[in-house]
């Protein structure tokens, strides 16, 4: 219906593919890479008029012409930049700089403990066996335009493997570092996690920035596949520079009885895009999505969340909290979606955003599309400032009409914190919560 | 139908349920939709396909002014630029607009009309066959009604009681005749002829509809209504109608509709406006009962309708309630622009879709003024292969503090086949309002049949029990006569597909 054409758009990126091509990989990543690049030329880029961009306007990143990164900006960091960064001795974290992954800067990396994590780089020229059956395939064709960019362009990022049965004792702590290398360039970091059956395990993904001011765009891809009765928490800290441009599809496929608790927590970058997906294909499957989106300035937060429920006997809950300050600008949309046959489906999703501005502005679609009559689905959202009669409840007390809000504030937000696991995760989430919200 | 063919609508109550007797399953088998006859008049149909021509003629043959047709002329060529929506969620093959006829009149045997003495013998037993008596001596009770039959006015009843207030209720085309200086200020003011693809297409061919004026400070002192039949084969309905509330009025209007039971498709592209002034009242009501098509999915009416309400003046109140229940494919979304300040929108509807049926309805909440409100209360039913989706814009501007929106959509799926849906977009730009929106969706849950079983009561009574109950919050702002055929309705059409 509405042609766009992206030629000029596409151009320096359909270079890098063909860059890509002319080195030497193996057949079945070639053919993937081929395949995604053929998709990236057919998708159009993202416009108005598209439902799923209808909200989030990110021409500052499609008529920017970001480069290929030719290396990792690595030599230039010092242990002492990064280890502020990281949270414990004994977690396993691993550290990518503009793309790449750092051993150096890593701890408790590789295959010795109870689970494997590597490069993807290197698990690929060491012909992982995993890689080959796993990579690209937990996507398939869903996803978006960047996601098949990222695909046919990625070059490397973290393979974690759980096996059969593991309880991992220790967090893994993946660390998406830009340097001031990254400068005007694109990165897409790629994330595949396999958990075997009954296997355990905790993940935390930051995406942060050591470059300062300069512009940069990143844009990962995660795919995370949950044998029967696996069970993942992952947590997302979204914190990318003031120019750190952030596009990322995350895509969960979820067999019988695991389940998937997801956090996202969104608080730095000009533009990020949380694009989450999630697909039941085993009974009994569930999943719970925690999402808390801080912004201010002119800053624009965009979440994106499909859970599919093609399997009877699954159950999700969705809860995004956002707060708004200054002309900012946050888009929710959380879409469920129950397959004819998928009975005994639970879903419940809540969406809350809270108004500290007249120039914010928010967008929320809550969806349902149901195919199944046994089913209880239930959404909400809320739109509002902080109630008038809590803060003149405060004001009574003898508190500035600025602190009240200020505490109210913080305790709508600290609610996701607080379901967070892991103490120093919490803590420096809680911290940061905290220092925006107390008055100055 | 023979009971044993009805039995398998009785076999879906499987093993505990109560067994309906042979006798009225056989009766209900048969109740179906009772408005599906045709009534054979001769009538004036133009040749099918849409150009400027039959625009020129379509206005012509209404001795409209100059002014209307370039108007009309300006909608054709906007509407040729633009392509059909895609959006919605339904599916039907392409329509062929040059395969439909764009107007057809019952015939006249004089014209032009002085009493409704001269109105054919026949059309008038067809409106009183569809329980809509023209005759002033059988007159409903408190009610004028307009009735549109095809693409014109046929009668409107009462007019001289609501003249004596200043009241204008008339046709449209006696409204362009007689009143086109209010015509031309107010037509297209709010939902101009670009709003959309089948806006456009209205604007450019519309034959008639309603036209009503409330005068500064008058009550209407009786409900008004009008009534949509199409009859002709092969013709689309394209009507219009314009409610004009001036400062510290009040009106309440029901509208209605049928149409025969035929096999092809049938387009009905419909654009009503709502101005309310300062401190006025609009309540407008819609029973909308247009042939659904059979089991299959075969025939039944394209409804593709525009309405929306603009409260301009402060203090003002738009009420829009919807019983949907008929139209092979249901795409409309009643809305109201809420401008002056401390103004009031309400969106009450029950969408029911079975057999093949698409429902894609909603509303549109546009808040502007400061302290304006809004609610909507949505309740959709799904049964058989029937879907159903709710679509709804709140979106609250940067001027308009302290607005106030409560969302409410719930729906009841009857059967594993049907689907049930939810769009709703919310766009906040003031940090001094509050909108709240849940939804939900659900069977009518086993405890609930088990409970009235014990208490003696069959499948078939508990069912409508519990989507009477469903649905009463909206029934509760129907006017009396209308909820009682808005249950009675939705008891029909529910018929053979519970359980």
């Amino acid at each position: 219906m509405h042609e766009v054409s992206n030629a000029t758009e596409k151009e320096h990126y359909i270079e890098a593919i063909e860059e890509m091509a002319s080195q030497k990989t193996p057949e079945w990543l070639a053919t993937l890479r081929e395949d995604a690049a053929k998709r990236f030329a057919e998708r159009p880029l993202p416009h108005r008029k598209l439902e799923a961009w209808r909200f989030t306007n990110v021409n500052p990143i499609i008529r920017n012409p970001f480069q290929p990164i030719a290396e990792s900006g690595v030599d230039q960091l010092a242990s002492s930049d990064v280890h502020p960064l990281l949270y414990a001795n004994d977690w396993i974290e691993l550290v990518f700089v503009d793309g790449w992954y750092a051993p150096k800067l890593s701890r408790n990396a590789g295959p010795g403990g109870a689970a494997k994590t590597a490069g993807l780089h290197e698990a690929i020229a060491a012909e992982d066996d995993l890689v080959e059956a796993h990579l690209g395939h937990v996507l398939g064709d869903g996803g978006n335009v960047f996601s098949d960019l990222n695909t046919a362009l990625a070059h490397d990022g973290a393979l974690v493997h759980i096996p059969k049965n593991v309880e991992l004792d220790r967090p893994i702590h993946l660390v998406f570092v830009s340097s001031k290398t990254a400068t005007e360039s694109v990165i897409h970091p790629r994330v595949l996690v396999i958990a075997d059956a009954n296997s355990e395990a905790t993940i935390i993904e930051s995406h942060v920035s050591l470059a300062g001011e300069p512009r940069y765009f990143s844009n990962p891809v995660t795919e995370i596949r949950l044998n029967d009765g696996a069970r993942l928490t992952r947590i997302k800290v979204l914190d990318e520079g003031p120019q750190g441009y952030h596009l990322s599809t995350t895509q969960v496929r979820q067999d019988r009885d695991s389940r998937f608790d997801g956090f996202t927590f969104s608080m730095g970058g000009p533009i990020g895009r949380n694009e989450l997906n999630i697909v039941f294909e085993g009974e009994g499957a569930e999943c719970s999505l925690r999402g808390l989106t801080l912004t201010e300035g002119s800053r624009l937060v965009d979440n994106a969340i499909s859970v599919e429920h093609h399997a009877a006997h699954c159950n999700s809950w969705i809860g995004y909290k956002s707060v708004l300050e200054d002309k900012s600008h946050s888009v929710f949309c959380g879409r469920v979606y129950v397959a004819p046959g998928a009975q005994l489906t639970d879903s419940n999703q809540l969406n809350q955003n809270l108004l500290l501005s007249d120039k914010a502005t928010v967008n929320t679609k809550p969806q349902l599309e149901i195919y199944a009559d046994d089913v209880k689905c239930t959404h909400g959202a809320t739109v509002g400032p902080p109630p008038q009669e809590l803060v003149f409840y405060f004001q009574t007390r003898g508190m500035s009409q600025a602190m009240a809000r200020g505490i109210l504030t913080y305790g709508f937000a600290d609610e996701v914190v607080n379901e967070t696991p892991l103490d120093p995760v919490r803590d420096r989430l809680d911290r940061r919560v905290f220092d925006k919200y107390s008055p100055k | 139908m023979g009971t044993t063919d009805a039995r398998p609508e009785a076999g879906k109550y499987t093993g505990s349920r109560v067994e309906q007797s042979n006798r009225e399953v056989a009766e209900l088998a048969n109740r179906e939709y009772k408005y599906g006859w045709e009534t054979s008049l001769e009538s004036d149909t133009i040749e099918r396909g849409l150009n400027e021509d039959i625009i020129r003629f379509i206005s012509e043959k209404k001795n409209e002014p100059d002014w209307l047709l370039a108007w009309r002329l300006k909608a054709y060529r906007h509407w040729q630029t633009m392509s059909e929506p895609t959006w919605a969620n339904v599916s039907y093959p392409p329509i062929d607009f040059q395969q439909q006829r764009y107007y057809s009149a019952p015939k006249r045997k004089q014209q032009p009309l002085n009493s409704l003495e001269e109105v054919d013998r026949e059309l008038l037993e067809t409106f009183e066959k569809l329980g809509i008596p023209l005759e002033e001596q059988k007159r409903l009770a408190g009610v004028a009604v307009d009735a549109v039959f095809d693409s014109v006015s046929v009668a409107t009843t009462h007019s001289e009681i609501l003249e004596k207030r200043g009241i204008i209720f008339c046709s449209f085309s006696e409204a362009v005749l007689k009143h086109p200086e209010l015509v031309q200020q107010y037509l297209g003011s709010v939902v101009p002829y670009s709003d959309n693809y089948f806006a456009a297409l209205n604007s450019a061919v519309f034959s008639d509809g309603s036209f009503c004026y409330i005068p500064k400070g008058v009550k209407c002192p009786m409900d008004l209504s009008t009534y949509f039949r199409i009859n002709a084969a092969e013709t689309g309905q394209f009507e219009r109608t314009l409610i004009i509330a001036e400062e510290g009025a009040s009106v309440n209007y029901l509208e209605g509709c049928t149409a025969p039971m035929r096999d092809e498709n049938q387009l009905h592209a419909a654009i009503v406006e709502l101005i309310a002034m300062d401190n006025a009242t609009i309540n407008y009501s819609t029973v909308q009962n247009w042939y659904a098509g059979d089991e299959e999915g075969k025939g039944g009416i394209y409804n593709f309708v525009t309405k929306r309400g603009i409260c301009k003046g402060v203090n003002s109140r738009i009420s829009w309630t919807q019983v949907e229940t008929g139209s092979a494919i249901t795409w409309k979304y009643p809305g109201c622009i809420l401008q002056g300040d401390n103004s009031v929108g309400e969106f009450y509807s029950v969408a029911l879709s079975n057999k093949r049926q698409q429902a894609d309805t909603g509303t549109k909440m546009i808040h502007m003024g400061r302290n304006t409100k809004s609610t909507i209360i949505s309740k959709t039913i799904s049964a058989a292969h029937g879907n159903n989706s709710y679509r709804g814009l709140v979106q609250v501007m940067p001027k308009a503090a302290n607005a106030r929106n409560y969302t409410q959509c719930d729906s009841l799926l009857i059967g594993d086949k049907c689907g049930a849906h939810t769009f709703p977009y919310v766009e906040v730009r003031n940090s001094s309002s509050a909108v709240e929106h849940e939804a939900s969706t659900s069977k009518i849950s086993e405890d609930q049949l088990f409970y009235c079983k014990q208490r003696g009561i069959g499948p078939e009574d508990a069912i409508s029990m519990v989507i009477n109950g469903f649905c009463k919050e909206v029934f509760d702002h129907l006017p009396m006569e209308f909820a009682v055929e808005a249950t009675n309705l939705l008891s029909v059409s529910l018929e053979g597909s519970v359980g």
